[in-house]
């Protein structure tokens, strides 16, 4: 995630902090405001449900099995019978897209809601102790995004290995640390709240200070967070498996579909560009939502 | 000002030692003997055991630390495995393909991403405004494979008008660079179009049209100056997003970069290769951000002037 887009999350908690002094607004009311004023992150919305249920539904939509071979109809172009054609196996490139769908979807989210739990935790941590344990924790995080994520997710595959679970572990260990911050942030603001002082002075213990009044009050700003983290591990997962570091066959990720797909760009192109055009539209999705969200959390800066 | 730079500079220090230490620890806990490994089958116990003890293996893992760190700061980062050769040697030679394609890339990215928000920002909400937000969002989502490999696909092998892979001539950098800038440009765009309709709504704006300055005249002068301090500080801190991209490029057409350099030291299991490609990577980065903050300081008299 870019720093700016952190910057503005880190500010945002200002913004709530206001609005709970004064009118409190729900949850739901800030989902209304931006179904309201941002048509985009709607149909953005809309488009990921339907590529869930599409992924869910996968073996209703499509006559043909995901794994079984047609040597006759390698590499055949779109047609009437394979509106996307076939791959090296003869294979139907919309039924793998479809189930590759369930990866990538599920390589989306996992990691996105285990580093969401791990930074936040260890985020609310560090603004709430303080001291030594902040210092710790903070410097980890820095390292972590000193990093270019991609190295970084490069050199953690290698030492763990191809897999599945091992490319949830990697993609959280590569996000935690925005998490971490952004949170930490949050919670020195709210460490010095009234209702925190409040809660303080009639002898609630620092851990229920912490699970019961600041990280509630996070959870818009880690609702953003969550969203804006989905399309990022996406697209790392698919760059690790286009060099064949991530997901390993047969379960075929889309990002493992252009790596195969490669070897024929020049006479099956669209074994490429299918998957290709698939991750960008649920990135674009993701990103439009998660922008619309962060809007309406933080109206001050709404871009122009 | 000085102080304030001096602590970043001890700061990065302290994060680059952390770096070190991950990948390092990172690496080692890979298991089996990376002897083993790269001798194959045939390797015998006694040379095995030889080659263990002669590269440090065999002592505990915080003396190979201190041992790594000693020699790497005077220049030596150990021989690769699977080239064997010197392992600066080899990033040595990768680093000049990398920085060249990095520099192109930037380049690119950089006048299209500011002639763009350029443009955007005088005629907001018009239709080259919304053509080139609706092309920046594209940049932004587009992953950078996809770029290369349809970048690969129409200009290399459709038109034939660049080379497919190599980097004989400035032409092969072509099609690399605009594949790994496009994802810049677009946000630099972005970023140039936001921070620009900001600094037009500031009051020394009205005051140079009140004194009778011409649009452009207050366009350039005036707005770009002031709207151009968050867009080069962001452009510095993009190295990290163009070394990420450059391992995917390098690899599409086939460059000899880091990038691709890190991909072999993984194929090859090859730890003080990865160890060393993976250290640069992340020190021309921190330097990139410390760029970025002296740059800030020095760009932004009102924090230049705080002392």
């Amino acid at each position: 995630m870019p720093g700016r887009k952190r910057e503005r999350l880190e500010n945002a908690a200002d913004l709530r902090l206001q609005s709970q002094l004064g009118e409190e607004e729900r949850f739901w009311d800030l989902m209304r405001r931006m179904a309201r004023e941002n048509k985009t992150a709607v149909f953005s919305f809309v488009l990921i449900v339907l590529m869930v249920l599409a992924a869910v539904l996968a073996p209703f939509l499509t006559p043909y099995d995901e794994n079984s071979m047609d040597l006759l109809h390698r590499l055949s172009a779109p047609s009437a019978a394979h509106l996307l054609g076939t791959d090296e196996g003869g294979r139907d490139e919309l039924t793998r897209l479809l189930y590759g769908a369930r990866v990538s979807l599920l390589i989306g989210v996992v990691p996105a809601l285990l580093s969401l739990l791990l930074g936040s935790l260890l985020g609310v941590i560090a603004g709430y102790r303080g001291g030594i344990v902040d210092t710790l924790i903070m410097r980890t995080a820095d390292v972590t995004l000193a990093f270019p994520s991609m190295l970084l997710a490069m050199v953690i595959m290698y030492s763990l290995g191809g897999g599945i679970v091992n490319v949830f572990l990697t993609l959280t260990l590569v996000s935690w640390a925005n998490v971490a911050r952004v949170v930490r942030a949050q919670t020195l603001k709210l460490k010095n709240s009234e209702f925190v002082e409040a809660a303080r002075v009639i002898g609630v213990s620092k851990d229920k200070i912490m699970r019961r009044h600041i990280l509630p009050n996070c959870l818009p700003t880690l609702l953003v967070l969550f969203t804006l983290n989905i399309p990022a591990s996406i697209l790392t997962e698919s760059s690790l498996s286009f060099l064949g570091l991530g997901i390993q066959p047969p379960n075929a990720s889309w990002g493992l579909m252009i790596n195969t797909g490669r070897q024929y760009l020049y006479s099956a192109p669209w074994l490429c560009f299918a998957p290709g055009a698939a991750i960008m539209l649920i990135v674009l999705a993701f990103n439009f939502l998660g922008n619309g969200l962060l809007d309406v959390l933080d109206p001050r800066q709404k871009k122009q | 000002m000085r102080r304030s730079i001096a602590q970043r500079f001890a700061q990065a220090l302290i994060v680059l030692t952390g770096v070190v230490l991950i990948t390092f620890v990172m690496l080692r806990i890979v298991p089996g003997n990376p002897i083993e490994t790269m001798m194959g089958e045939h390797a015998d116990a006694a040379t095995v055991a030889r080659m263990t003890a002669e590269l440090g293996l065999d002592q505990p893992l915080y003396r190979q630390f201190l041992r790594y760190i000693a020699a790497a700061v005077s220049g030596d980062f150990g021989t690769s495995y699977s080239l064997g050769k010197p392992v600066s040697q080899l990033i040595r030679s990768a680093f000049v393909n990398t920085l060249i394609l990095a520099l192109f890339a930037a380049l690119f990215a950089w006048t299209l991403g500011i002639a763009c928000g350029l443009v955007c920002a005088v005629g907001k909400n018009r239709l080259p405004d919304r053509l080139f937000m609706g092309f920046s969002l594209l940049g932004i989502s587009l992953p950078v494979f996809m770029a290369a490999m349809f970048l690969q696909y129409l200009f290399a092998f459709k038109l034939k008008s660049f080379p497919i892979s190599g980097t004989d001539s400035w032409r092969g950098f072509v099609l690399p660079a605009v594949a790994l800038g496009w994802n810049s440009a677009g946000q630099v765009a972005q970023m140039t179009r936001s921070s620009l309709l900001e600094a037009l709504e500031e009051d020394y704006i009205e005051t140079a049209r009140a004194k009778g300055l011409g649009r452009f005249g207050v366009l350039m002068r005036h707005a770009l100056r002031n709207a151009m301090l968050p867009v080069l500080t962001m452009m510095t801190v993009q190295f990290s997003s163009l070394l990420s991209g450059a391992v995917i490029t390098e690899t599409v057409f086939s460059i000899n970069g880091v990038g691709r350099l890190m991909v072999q030291a993984i194929a090859g299991r090859d730890i003080p290769l990865l160890q060393g490609t993976s250290l640069l990577a992340t020190s021309v980065v921190i330097l990139g951000s410390l760029l970025a903050d002296c740059l800030y300081a020095v760009l932004d008299p009102r924090i230049r002037k705080e002392g």
